[in-house]
């Protein structure tokens, strides 16, 4: 793991009791949130896509959500020719620059690699996949053009991968499109979640005027759906709707208000958007409450801003957490420890938090049983990252398992009205489903608009 | 232990591996290093008449890639040695009288005069070599002046000059013969003919590595022109193989010693040629690319394989496989096989399906979890699928028992020999006796 030094002169560092900003010197921050996987030269991009085996009906394939051609991309690579590689990746997945980089690689394509089976050491594809990408975009030319415009307005909630890959396509297909997003910057989770050192040097914004390049697609910010604009109003003003806002709400822990306590989501929002690292406080003891990628996210970059202790607290077995092993790996080996089979029951604390109280768990008849054996954990803060929710569902949408339930290519109950990505059912939650869901979703929005498939179902 | 030793035409040295005439061996320095590296022998970079001739002032080599840059194939325009001919005596003599027990041979290539021939050897028998290689291969540059490959691929020119030689020296006389001809019989023969001791081959086969496609020149670009150069290494290994093994087996020049030479990189491809014919071998490129050390490597590993079968010196090996390759009118029609897919180690990545399917009989099957199974029904035992497969020893190929049903032609596997010349659909067939 990276090196952490306590700040000079200041006095304050890791073990700076309470909640401080300032643990580590700017630095020791810079190398701690740098690229945790630094591109490939050009001569390990060779060595790494020579191992590709060309594999018929590669089983990657059909790993990665969006499909892409990945022994095609791979070879081109090989053959001295990333620029069509990347134009085999951009022809299935518009953000293969982000999923390059985020990707839980370990269990979709690599995990399907021939090569891990064989000798536990998959092809490289995502690192492939970036090199390909970023020589292709460091060019700056958007590599697709519009067909003809077809005169058709299609509106598209939210600006996350799932809305920009459905606009992207319909863009490219010819149509106008409109992107209704609350926020002030686009991107979604690509530019307020994802964890920094995933996509350093403001990729997440530099991806989204690369992908802005097509033409054809206006972005309104500040245009949440259910405040600003209405469901109703955006089926009156265009020919169909995308519905992409993703996960807007957060599931509480019930266990009270106490300051320190608060959303990982909300946390790591405010540390992708950081002017300044060193000026974001931490505290020296953190408890992360989950099990999945936000959890593993907000434990080890409060590790990373020089908190002393943190621990994730996790109800069930480690073999049940959502993060990936891999990705567990990464928190241990950041120093972080993953308490597994545990909740927390009870929050300690005068005017703030003071301490975590915790139960062990088993498996019962009835399901998870909390147990009597209790344990506590001194916290200055709580991040809790038990799982977000939709927000806001417009009437008229039938929900189902707290999502917005959709049919083949996206289709919802509603006349018109397509969803896809986080706030839909289906796939994990997942940069690249978004993007496949997002992608399909403009695909039968097309066949709607332009009857091909009207006329195909007739055939 | 294995005893190593060899004795090519009654030129001695500890091992069988030579360095071929070539930069490695072009002066004093790398010589004496090479022999301290272990190498058997050398053949000195070829020699000519004074003014010595020039190289370019560009790159002189081109060259061939596989995975992670690994060399394949070298290409070369350079010409004989560029040093005076006093210097390279003067210095032969000296590593002569300083590694006694090594092989030095020394290459040469002046004008197809008879006296050009008589005067040289007669400097080269001053220094104590143990004996001279006539340069008749390189396939640039000293052709266009009607020496190298011009005289190599004129087989009266070959037997010519090998009798003057023979005349003006007592030291063997080794024929270097060129791969750029059709039939490489004719000028092993006509060496033969010209009382030449033994041939050494091949030398560098006529070639052009590649083109810049920004400046459209060939590579290696000289001022943006290029000129055809000689191939060598790894890429060039069957060929020479190839045509060591005809010249091995032809009724004109069998028993003739051979010196094999051609991508000769590891100490397998050394015991293939050795086996093959070749009573020692040359090499340059591996040398090239990895080094002297590379020679360490040679030696243990041809000591191993040899002590693990039982081999206890080279004549144990020498010329072995050579009774084995035969004409293709002479296999064995009655020997068949199908390939056999070990599930067990089968990574599933389907290269022997894309390939079959696509290129050849349809003899693969895929079946539901990525599962390759061959059909016997329609494999013709190509071996193309063994050849693509990653895995080593997955696909195997496996004989038919006689008596077995050949499910791809309806018919019973017959016991006996039967070749082409016997086929009822050789329109030329002859009765089996
Ligand atoms: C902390 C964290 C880390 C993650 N790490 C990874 C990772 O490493 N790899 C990976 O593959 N996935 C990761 N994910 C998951 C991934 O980010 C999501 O699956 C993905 O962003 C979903 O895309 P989306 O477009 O459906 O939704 P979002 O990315 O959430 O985008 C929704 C957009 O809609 C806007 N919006 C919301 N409500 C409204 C409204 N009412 N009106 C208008 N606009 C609205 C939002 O502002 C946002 O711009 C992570 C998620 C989190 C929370
Ligand atoms: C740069 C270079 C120069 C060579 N010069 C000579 C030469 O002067 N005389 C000669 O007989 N062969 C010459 N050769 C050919 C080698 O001796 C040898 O026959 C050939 O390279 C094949 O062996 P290899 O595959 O081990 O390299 C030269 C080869 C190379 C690469
Ligand atoms: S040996 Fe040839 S014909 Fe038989 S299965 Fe393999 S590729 Fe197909």
């Amino acid at each position: 793991m990276k090196l952490m030094q306590p700040a000079d002169g200041s006095g304050v560092g890791p073990r700076t009791p309470g909640v401080a900003a300032g643990r580590l010197d700017a630095e020791a921050l810079a190398r701690n949130f740098d690229d945790i996987a630094p591109p490939l030269s050009d001569h390990e991009a060779l060595v790494a896509a020579d191992r590709c085996y060309f594999c018929y009906d590669a089983p990657c394939i059909t790993a990665c959500p969006t499909a892409i051609d990945i022994p095609l991309f791979i070879r081109e690579i090989a053959t001295g020719a990333p620029e069509a590689a990347a134009r085999t990746i951009f022809d299935a997945n518009i953000l293969g620059g982000m999923c390059a980089r985020v990707c839980p690689t370990e269990t979709l394509c690599e995990q399907a690699c021939v090569r891990e089976a064989a000798e536990g050491r998959p092809v490289e594809i995502g690192r492939l996949q970036r090199y390909a990408t970023d020589i292709l975009m460091a060019q700056g030319e958007h590599p697709f053009s519009r067909a003809g415009a077809t005169g058709r307005r299609v509106a598209v909630v939210g600006a996350g991968p799932a809305g920009l890959a459905c606009a992207h396509r319909l863009a490219m297909l010819g149509h106008d499109v409109v992107i209704y997003e609350a926020k002030p910057k686009g991107g979604g989770l690509n530019e307020y979640g994802i964890a920094a050192y995933k996509t350093p040097d403001g990729f997440a914004q530099a991806e989204l005027d690369w992908l802005l390049g097509i033409g054809g697609i206006e972005i309104r910010h500040g245009q949440a759906l259910g405040r600003a604009v209405t469901l109703e109003g955006l089926r009156a003003e265009h020919d169909a709707v995308f519905l992409g806002m993703g996960l807007g709400g957060v599931k509480a822990l019930g266990l009270g208000d106490l300051e320190g306590v608060r959303p990982a989501v909300e946390f790591i929002a405010e540390l992708r958007q950081a002017e300044e690292l060193a000026a974001l406080p931490i505290g020296r003891r953190v408890v992360v409450v989950g099990g999945g990628m936000t959890a593993i996210d907000a434990a080890v970059q409060s590790k990373l801003l020089g908190a002393d202790e943190v621990t994730i607290v996790y109800r069930r077995g480690r073999d049940r957490m959502a993060a990936s092993g891999h990705e567990q790996e990464h928190a241990l080996g950041a120093g972080v420890r993953i308490v597994s089979g545990a909740v927390p029951v009870a929050l300690h604390g005068e005017d703030r938090l003071q301490a975590v109280e915790c139960a062990y768990t088993r498996d019962g008849s009835a399901g998870l049983e909390v147990t009597g054996e209790r344990f506590t954990l001194p916290a200055d803060q709580l991040f809790v990252a038990i799982g977000q929710s939709l927000a806001g569902v417009p009437d008229g949408l039938a929900v189902e398992g707290g999502k917005i339930q959709v049919g083949a290519g996206g289709r919802t109950g509603l006349e018109g009205v397509w969803a896809g990505g986080d706030c839909t059912p289906g796939g994990e939650d997942l940069t690249v489903t978004a993007v496949a869901q997002g992608r399909d979703a403009a695909m039968d929005i097309n066949a709607a608009l332009t009857g091909a498939g009207a006329a195909r179902a007739a055939e | 232990m294995a005893d190593l030793r060899c004795d090519f035409v009654g030129i001695k040295s500890p091992n069988p591996f030579w360095l071929a005439s070539a930069p490695p061996t072009d002066k004093e320095y790398n010589v004496r290093r090479a022999f301290e590296a272990g190498w058997g022998g050398v053949v000195w970079k070829t020699l000519g008449t004074d003014p010595p001739i020039v190289n370019v002032n560009g790159p002189r080599y081109g060259a061939v890639w596989g995975a992670d840059r690994r060399l394949l194939g070298l290409n070369n325009i350079e010409l004989i040695t560029d040093r005076p001919l006093d210097v390279n005596l003067r210095e032969i003599k000296a590593v002569k009288r300083d590694y006694p027990d090594r092989a030095m041979v020394v290459s040469l290539m002046v004008p197809c005069e008879e006296e050009a021939w008589r005067a040289i050897l007669g400097m080269v028998e001053e220094t104590g070599a143990d004996g001279v290689e006539l340069n008749f291969g390189c396939p640039h540059g000293m052709s266009e002046r009607g020496m190298g490959s011009a005289v190599g691929q004129v087989p009266e020119y070959i037997e010519m000059v090998a009798r003057w030689c023979k005349a003006h020296t007592r030291m063997p006389v080794i024929v270097k013969l060129t791969p750029n001809i059709t039939d490489i019989r004719y000028p092993a023969r006509a060496a033969h003919r010209g009382g030449a001791d033994a041939v050494s081959l091949i030398n560098t086969v006529s070639s052009i590595t590649g083109v810049d496609l920004d400046s459209f020149s060939p590579e290696p670009s000289i001022d943006g022109k290029g000129s055809h150069g000689g191939y060598c290494g790894p890429a060039v290994k069957p060929i020479a193989l190839n045509m060591v093994a005809e010249i091995a087996r032809d009724p004109e020049t069998r028993g003739l010693p051979i010196s094999g030479i051609g991508g000769v990189t590891t100490w397998r491809d050394a015991a293939e040629f050795i086996a093959l014919g070749a009573g020692s071998v040359q090499v340059c490129t591996a040398a090239m690319t990895y080094g002297f050390k590379v020679v360490q490597e040679m030696i243990a590993g041809l000591e191993q394989w040899m002590d693990a079968k039982g081999h206890a010196n080279l004549d144990a090996i020498r010329g072995r496989a050579v009774p084995n390759v035969t004409d293709w009118q002479y296999l064995n029609l009655n020997y068949v096989t199908k390939a056999r897919i070990d599930q067990d180690v089968c990574i599933k990545c389907g290269r022997c399906y894309a390939v079959c399917e696509d290129t050849s009989h349809q003899a693969i099957a895929m079946k539901p979890g990525r599962v390759f199974e061959v059909i016997d029904a329609e494999c013709v035992a190509c071996n193309l699928c063994v050849n693509v497969c990653p895995v080593e020893n997955c696909i195997t190929m496996e004989r038919l028992e006689a008596g077995a049903l050949d499910e791809r032609t309806g018919q019973v596997v017959r016991p006996e020999y039967a070749n082409w010349t016997t086929h009822p659909n050789n329109p030329m067939a002859r009765a089996a006796e």
